[in-house]
């Protein structure tokens, strides 16, 4: 039953890491980019290492996948974080068909 | 000192279950180890050591997680949707957005919480006036306070009574 049950998370993980990398190669700059690679890959990989943990049980390797688990949701936003801070400060445009930058506006007011 | 047991614990427990199962061997390491990482930085990471002590924070926590796992869910069909889909409909760009959170580690969930969810992704904060800057894969509406709404607002009521 745990096995079945794993290899579904295993598979579901798999879909959105796919959707993920798609988004990354689709998606027109660094910011919308970012966004795919953050979010699909971020619940992507958690699904499998929860589908190890699932398949191997409390064992060693079971409860290590579960720290992976808490320590990529708590590094991955950071990094995002920070690579998208520092394409803006760098000067990254935006996608023209982008809306509105508020963050380009306020910087420039301080400048 | 507070802070330095609190450090202590929650070292061990990170050391105990990287080194699962535990032995009598590993206990004893662990305790050493953590013991003098405690005692040498416990003050620099651990700074409102009092806040561990408070049972409802943990209850919190607890009613925050299954909302954050759903919302998180929502954000990769979304953005699954968006990237499969041949036309692209996205609507990018940045748009600014109020907290009243403080607290650095309050900030830090608050920041991390968006970028996990639908469509946001955080850039910066500017702690002492209390705006983030938010890039958003399809802006609904530009103005701040309504982008603070739909953005902010779910997270924050939750996260002030666990952080602050």
């Amino acid at each position: 039953m745990n096995d079945i049950l794993g290899i579904i998370f295993i598979g579901v993980g798999l879909a959105f890491d796919f959707f993920g990398c798609l988004g990354l190669l689709r998606l027109p700059d660094v910011y919308n980019r970012l966004q795919a690679s953050t979010k699909c890959v971020t619940l992507g990989t958690c699904s499998i290492l929860f589908g190890v943990f699932l398949m191997l049980g409390p064992t060693a390797a079971g409860i290590k996948s579960l720290l992976c688990i808490i320590f990529l949701i708590l590094t991955t936003p950071v990094s995002a974080h920070a690579i998208a801070r520092g394409a803006h400060r760098s000067g990254v445009k935006l996608w023209e068909g982008s809306i509105v930058d508020r963050y380009k506006e306020d910087k420039e007011g301080e400048a | 000192m507070k802070s330095k047991i609190v450090l202590f614990i929650v070292g061990l427990l990170v050391w105990l279950l990287l080194s699962w199962p535990a032995d009598t061997q590993h206990l004893l390491v662990g305790i050493v180890i953590a013991g003098f990482v405690a005692f040498m930085t416990g003050d620099m990471f651990v700074q409102r050591p009092h806040l561990f002590t408070q049972i409802r924070r943990y209850l919190w926590l607890l009613y925050y997680l299954p909302i954050f796992l759903w919302e998180c869910i929502k954000a990769n069909l979304d953005v699954a949707y968006r990237v499969i889909h041949p036309a692209m409909p996205i609507n990018p760009g940045i748009v600014k957005v109020k907290t009243t959170l403080k607290s650095e580690t309050g900030l830090t969930f608050l920041a991390n919480s968006i970028t996990l969810t639908p469509g946001t992704l955080t850039v910066d904060i500017d702690q002492e006036r209390g705006f983030l800057y938010v890039h958003w894969i399809d802006v609904k509406d530009k103005d701040v306070e309504k982008a603070t709404e739909i953005v902010v607002e779910r997270f924050e009521r939750i996260l002030k009574r666990i952080f602050e």
